[in-house]
C-alpha cells in the first residue's frame, strides 16, 4: 500500500460544507475547531471554485519540521498523526503548515491556547484504539475499523476523496479523462500521466 | 619589571581568565533529538482488536494484507464510473 492521501477536485464541490459537519459530527470537534473547512474562490462570481482543506499528511510536513518537542511521527499508512500529552500549544506548526490544518481550541475567560488539534485522516492517535481517551483527544478511528474518512466517505459528488494513494490518482485519472478536461495543466503527465493513457486532446473537448 | 612587560603579563591573565570561565559553562536547556518522536508508540490499524461499535472485521487481528485489502476496497468504491457500471 502506498500512503493514505485526500484528493479534492475543485470541479466538483458544490460548497456544502457536508465534510465539514460529518467531521465535527464524527468527532465531536468543540466549538471554534475546524478540522476541515471549504474554500471558495471568487465567490459568488460566475464561475467560483470552492475546495475541502484540512491537513493534507504532507509526505514532507513542516509541522513536524519545527515543532520544538517532537511530537509528530509519522505512521506507515503515511499520516502525520500527533501526541497531544506532549503537545505545549506553542503554535509554530500552525505558522509552518501551507494548509491551516493545525487548530487551537479557545478554552477559559483569556482564551487560552490549548493543544493542537488537527485532521487525523480518522486514524485516531497514540492511545489504545477504541478507547474513551483516544475519541476523547483524537476523535474516532475508522481507519481501524477498515474504513475511510466521514468526510470523504459521505461526500455527496465525491470531490473529496480519501484513500491509497494510488487508487485515488487511478480514480482521479479516469474522472479527468472521462470528462476530458484537466488534463491540460501543467505537471498532469507528471502527476498523473501513464504512457498507455493519454488525455483527451479532440477539438471540441471542454477547456 | 617593565611595563611592557606588565601589561601583556596582565591581559594573558585577563584573557586566560576570560576563556576559563567560557569552557566551565554548563548547558542549561534540555537537547531534544532532532526529528525523533517523543510521544507515545501507536498501534497499526490492523493490529487493533474489534471494535465495539462496528461490524466484524472481515480481517484477522495483525493480518495487514487482509486490512489493506479491505481499504483498498473501499477506497475504490469512491469510483463512482465503477460503481455505475456495476449495477
Amino acid at each position: 500500500m502506498a500512503r493514505m492521501k485526500f484528493l479534492a477536485d475543485a470541479e466538483r464541490c458544490i460548497e456544502c460544507n457536508g465534510c465539514v459537519t460529518a467531521c465535527k459530527q464524527e468527532h465531536e470537534i468543540p466549538w471554534g475547531v475546524n478540522r476541515r473547512r471549504v474554500v471558495t474562490f471568487n465567490d459568488g462570481v460566475p464561475g467560483e471554485k470552492s475546495i475541502s482543506v484540512a491537513c493534507m499528511h504532507c509526505s514532507d510536513a513542516p509541522c513536524m519540521a519545527v515543532c520544538p518537542v517532537d511530537v509528530f511521527y509519522k505512521t506507515t499508512e503515511g499520516l502525520v498523526l500527533h501526541d497531544k500529552d506532549l503537545c505545549i500549544g506553542c503554535g509554530y506548526c500552525f505558522y509552518a503548515c501551507p494548509f491551516g490544518a493545525p487548530q487551537f481550541p479557545q478554552d477559559g475567560a483569556f482564551g487560552l491556547r490549548g493543544k493542537m488539534d488537527k485532521c487525523t485522516f480518522c486514524a485516531g492517535g497514540p492511545e489504545p484504539d477504541f478507547s474513551a481517551a483516544e475519541f476523547r483527544k483524537y476523535g474516532r478511528n475508522r481507519l481501524a475499523e477498515g474504513k475511510l474518512p466521514a468526510c470523504a466517505e459521505q461526500c455527496a459528488t465525491k470531490a473529496l476523496i480519501g484513500g491509497d494513494s494510488d487508487v485515488i490518482a487511478d480514480i482521479y485519472r479516469t474522472r479527468v479523462l472521462t470528462r476530458g478536461k484537466g488534463a491540460e495543466v501543467w505537471g498532469w503527465g507528471t502527476a498523473y500521466g501513464k504512457p498507455e493513457r493519454q488525455p483527451a486532446t479532440k477539438p471540441g473537448a471542454k477547456s | 619589571m617593565k611595563p611592557a612587560v606588565k601589561c601583556i603579563g596582565l591581559a594573558a591573565a585577563a584573557s586566560l581568565a576570560l576563556f576559563g570561565t567560557g569552557c566551565g559553562e554548563k548547558a542549561t536547556v534540555i537537547v531534544y533529538k532532532q526529528g525523533q518522536y517523543q510521544g507515545k508508540p501507536d498501534t497499526r490499524p490492523w493490529e487493533s482488536d474489534q471494535s465495539p461499535t462496528s461490524q466484524p472485521n472481515p480481517w484477522q487481528k495483525g493480518d495487514k494484507d487482509s486490512w489493506e485489502k479491505t481499504v483498498k476496497a473501499r477506497t475504490l468504491g469512491q469510483n463512482e464510473y465503477v460503481r455505475v457500471a456495476e449495477h
